[in-house]
């Protein structure tokens, strides 16, 4: 009886273990829940006082941080959308074709994923000033585009790699031109890969601060209106604000994989 | 769309070389294929089969050489512009597309009125009436086998490619399948390509076989003909087995040709030999040869070697002798087992023996041995 | 974030079969497009990358003297990098060894639950791994100043290391290294664990199962199994750990104090606050120049190029 409790222990510590790291994971988080129903007691205060629905049913109230949620709402809108674009031109190029040069176009991608993100936010922001170039939205756009197109190309090239190239000969055997194999057979089968990258991207730009800091001048974002609030005092929105995008976005991924789950009940 | 409608024609390989670098995968090929036919190309992996196919199909483009279609020049055409479809050895079946828009993607392409009804009967030839809304993820490897070549037929091609397409089926379902495939080919009468590395295989379906090795055409020709009178050894091992021995000619008599090999004497038909002097092969396939107990002796007229029974591998329709000769090399027997018991025993001697007019006689170039026998007789060198 | 294991794996369009050669109509067309495909992405990359990242390293030269209002002399200055060093190097120590402590951290804490999640999870492997992202879905800022409540002085935690004696009576973990390091490492965590994951899902578990029928214990298995076969997880994964969370300074600034400040908090300072140009580029480079040393050599030793 002790043996086989033992060894079915010895079979699972290593489960145990990883779920205490998750819990560890999820610490913060439960605790961002909580602080949203929170009523602090003071300005300053990061303890838990009193449970409380205002900051819920007032989510606006707090100064200028939904203007912040919006233009940084608006902001990953752009950058993704450019970022995707340019990210899976550059995905096809590297998959589908051969050039020279390709080293180079590898190391273009790769060190933006690899530098320190003070280093690029400070050199972008020599850019801009030497140009005379003024500070606020844009200059956040083109920053945000320019660390996003990496991560698009190995998202996209990973789902690229990994389609069958008979299917494309298949199509053009059967009289697709190859801009009607591309239509009909290679984009709706890559197409869940761009909509990754393109979720990827969205959310590194929502939740950027560094390379935003150096790049927006007196435009404010929302993880720059949180980072100027800590010194500040929070206002306990923010925390609404954080519940909000995880909720946001625990819905859109479980919604993926139901969606995947659905499909593959179908085939049983 | 004038092209795909045109008069059907013979297809014409002449001169057809493809070269990636420095590999030459085929290699100055020339062959018709006639119209209406079902023909085989047939090797080993790495021959050229299927780069050739690839060249019909138009996803390849030969290095030099044309390929002709009813007279036409197609070497330089796009895929989508050829009356050529193709069945791929993983069926390439759209993931994305259910069996109904597989099928009639290529009538899409084209603007072909009436699909509904044409992947209809497409269907119900291949026997999947009724299949037209699954995804291919949901069929097993034969529907999707069959999906595969109703997409491929619906379009009327001049010549149907067919790469490998039953290589990933299970015995059974293949067999099923070959039987189908003729039938269709039959009914349609369209020209089918078939490429496939399994000599069963292409005996059985096709009228013509090609055999191919290193880029080059060995021999061509009916089942039968290449069967019983091989071009060369790789031939005469390649489809089926055969026991080579290395003989000289020595002499005429008549219609047959004298030869000595290992201090006996042997004869062939002049009509069965490729080379009619100096050193040559001397083969005869297993299922030719007869055994009898080396007492009882050959029966006159006949070729004879005598030998040892070393090992017996019965498989229940045929058992499979082998014969070790005086000379060291191992003889394969083929012998039906049309009455039951009466196994010989290993370790007897006998005589085995064959009617000289099922002999083949090929070339033999100097440097060639005895070919390496079909089975490792000896894996792991423990054999005294 | 997986996607990041394969940089480098896709299929060469030349693997099996090799490339067709294209008609001659439309060929030309066709050997530009790949450049027309790289060259919008490509543009933008070196105009806001590459480019900035020279004009960067011009600044470093630059004569500190000047100003952004009267302009910068380039006198090739290199004694630039030396005053940096000299007035920061405690910072550039402080940063390393808070990321070396919090990459070691994360790979304790995040192979294990690789590892659960590659070969002890069967159906939950997917729901897992979302688990695993799931921080990523709050933003960054938030959730680390969650952790100055978890950490707080009045809160539950602090109170019971009191109890137990583990902290001093008055001891604080805010405002500590400890706080700062425990920050990054709980920020980078999925970092480590999406590469490792990578690796060990990959791994056969019939190699393990060969490894045991051939005489190996539990403890040998890893060592010369498991932990060998996951080496590509495991230099990944360090590497996209410790390099951003050696240029951090979120967690510095928020959970420490200015005794804790990474060289990332120098940085920000000279650029945004003291307008002091020529030092901060010449900080930012030998950052990168540092962190890039660093990867080589320990890419080198871990033997795997196959990261990229």
């Amino acid at each position: 009886m002790a043996y086989r409790f033992g060894r079915w222990l010895a079979d699972r510590w290593i489960l145990v273990i990883g779920l205490l790291v998750l819990a560890y994971l999820f610490l913060p988080i439960v605790m961002v829940v909580a602080l949203s129903f929170n009523k602090p007691s003071g300005r300053l205060s990061y303890d838990l006082n009193k449970f409380t629905l205002d900051n819920w049913l007032h989510p606006c109230a707090a100064g200028d941080m939904c203007t912040a949620v919006g233009r940084s709402l608006r902001i990953g809108l752009v950058a993704t959308v450019i970022a995707t674009v340019l990210g899976t031109l550059m995905a096809f190029a590297l998959v589908r074709h051969r050039f020279r040069g390709r080293a180079a176009t590898n190391l273009l991608i790769f060190l933006p994923m690899a530098t320190p993100e003070v280093v690029m936010g400070s050199s972008l922001l020599a850019l801009f000033v030497a140009g005379q170039v003024p500070l606020g939205f844009w200059t956040i756009v083109i920053a945000h585009v320019m660390f996003c197109v990496s991560f698009v190309v190995v998202t996209v090239k990973a789902r690229l790699a990994g389609l069958d190239p008979r299917l494309e000969e298949a199509a053009m055997d059967l009289y697709a031109s190859e801009w009607q194999t591309f239509r009909r057979v290679t984009l709706p089968l890559v197409l869940p890969g761009i909509v990754a990258a393109a979720l990827l991207s969205f959310s590194l730009s929502f939740d950027d601060f560094i390379i935003t800091n150096f790049n927006s001048g007196s435009t404010v974002t929302f993880p720059m209106y949180v980072w100027g609030a800590a010194q500040r005092g929070i206002p306990p929105q923010v925390n609404v604000i954080g519940t909000a995008m995880f909720a946001v976005s625990f819905l859109i991924v479980v919604g993926g994989q139901v969606t995947a789950w659905r499909q593959r009940r179908r085939l049983l | 769309m004038d092209e795909r409608t045109r008069t059907a024609g013979d297809l014409h390989l002449a001169n057809v070389t493809k070269r990636f670098g420095t590999i030459t995968a085929v290699d100055d090929l020339t062959l018709t294929v006639p119209q209406g036919s079902f023909f085989a190309l047939l090797g080993a992996s790495g021959c050229g089969k299927t780069t050739t196919l690839r060249m019909v199909a138009g996803l390849e483009e030969p290095t030099s050489g044309q390929v002709l279609l009813g007279g036409r020049d197609i070497s330089r055409e796009r895929p989508y512009r050829r009356p050529v479809n193709t069945v791929f050895q993983s069926y390439a079946l759209f993931p994305h597309l259910d069996v109904f828009e597989n099928v009639a993607f290529g009538l899409r392409r084209r603007g072909a009125k009436n699909v509904a009804a044409q992947v209809r009967d497409l269907l119900a030839l291949v026997q999947l009436a009724g299949y037209e809304r699954r995804r291919p993820a949901e069929l097993s490897g034969g529907q999707q086998q069959r999906v595969a070549l109703a997409r491929a037929l619906i379009n009327h091609p001049q010549v149907l490619l067919l790469d490998e397409p039953l290589g990933a089926l299970d015995l059974k379902l293949r067999r099923q399948m070959q039987i189908e495939l003729k039938r269709i080919q039959t009914e349609v009468g369209v020209t089918f390509l078939h490429v496939t590395h399994d000599q069963e295989e292409a005996m059985w379906m096709a009228d013509t076989v090609a055999v191919m090795n290193a880029g080059r055409i060995e021999q061509l020709g009916a089942p039968e003909d290449i069967y019983e009178f091989p071009a060369s050894p790789f031939v005469a091992n390649f489809l089926g087995q055969s026991n080579l021995f290395a003989a000289e000619v020595s002499g005429r008599s008549g219609e047959d040709l004298l030869l000595s090999a290992h201090g006996s004497r042997f004869a062939a038909p002049a009509g069965r030999a490729r080379s009619a002097d100096g050193q040559v092969w001397l083969g005869v396939r297993p299922e030719k040869v007869q055994l009898a107990p080396t007492e009882q002796g050959a029966p006159p007229g006949h070729n004879a070697v005598n030998g040892v029974l070393t090992d017996i591998c019965y498989a229940g329709v045929s058992t499979e002798y082998l014969v070790k000769t005086p000379w060291g090399q191992e003889m394969s027997v083929f012998s039906a087992n049309a009455a039951a018991g009466g196994l010989l025993q290993p370790g007897t001697e006998v005589v085995a023996h064959w009617f000289p007019t099922h002999s083949f006689v090929l070339r033999r170039s100097p440097d060639e041995g005895e070919p390496t026998p079909v089975y490792a007789a000896d894996p792991l060198g423990v054999a005294p | 974030m997986s996607a990041l294991g394969h940089v480098g794996t896709a299929v060469e369009p030349g693997a099996a079969p090799p490339p067709s050669t294209e008609p001659v109509a439309g060929a030309r067309r066709r050997r530009l497009l790949p450049y027309l495909l790289l060259l919008p992405g490509g543009a933008w990359l070196t105009l806001f990358f590459a480019v900035p990242a020279l004009q960067l390293f011009a600044t470093s030269l630059y004569d500190p003297s000047g100003s952004l209002a009267e302009g910068y002399a380039m006198t090739w200055r290199l004694a630039n990098y030396a005053d940096a060093v000299a007035a920061y190097w405690p910072h550039f120590f402080r940063s390393f060894l808070y990321s070396g402590i919090a990459t070691a951290a994360c790979l304790l804490l995040g192979y294990p639950l690789a590892y659960a999640i590659a070969q002890k999870a069967g159906r939950w492997k997917n729901l897992l791994l979302v688990a695993v992202i799931a921080p990523f879905f709050t933003s960054f800022l938030v959730r680390t100043l969650a952790w100055k409540t978890i950490l707080s002085d009045n809160g539950w935690l602090v109170g019971v290391l009191r109890d137990l004696h583990i902290l001093a009576p008055g001891g604080r973990l805010l405002a500590t290294p400890f706080a700062v390091v425990a920050g990054l490492t709980y920020n980078f965590l999925p970092f480590m664990v999406l590469p490792l994951y990578a690796s060990l899902e990959k791994l056969d578990g019939r190699l393990l199962e060969a490894a045991n029928d051939l005489y190996a214990n539990p403890v040998r298995t890893f060592a010369r199994v498991t932990l060998p076969l996951s080496m590509p997880g495991v230099v990944a994964g360090t590497l996209l750990t410790f390099i951003p969370a050696a240029g951090d300074y979120i967690n510095a600034e928020l959970l420490g104090t200015p005794n804790q400040y990474m060289i990332g908090n120098v940085i920000d300072s000279a650029f945004l606050v003291r307008l002091d140009y020529p030092q901060a580029a010449a900080l930012s480079f030998l950052l990168m120049a540092a962190i890039l040393a660093m990867v080589f050599v320990y890419v080198r030793r871990a033997g795997t190029e196959e990261v990229l």
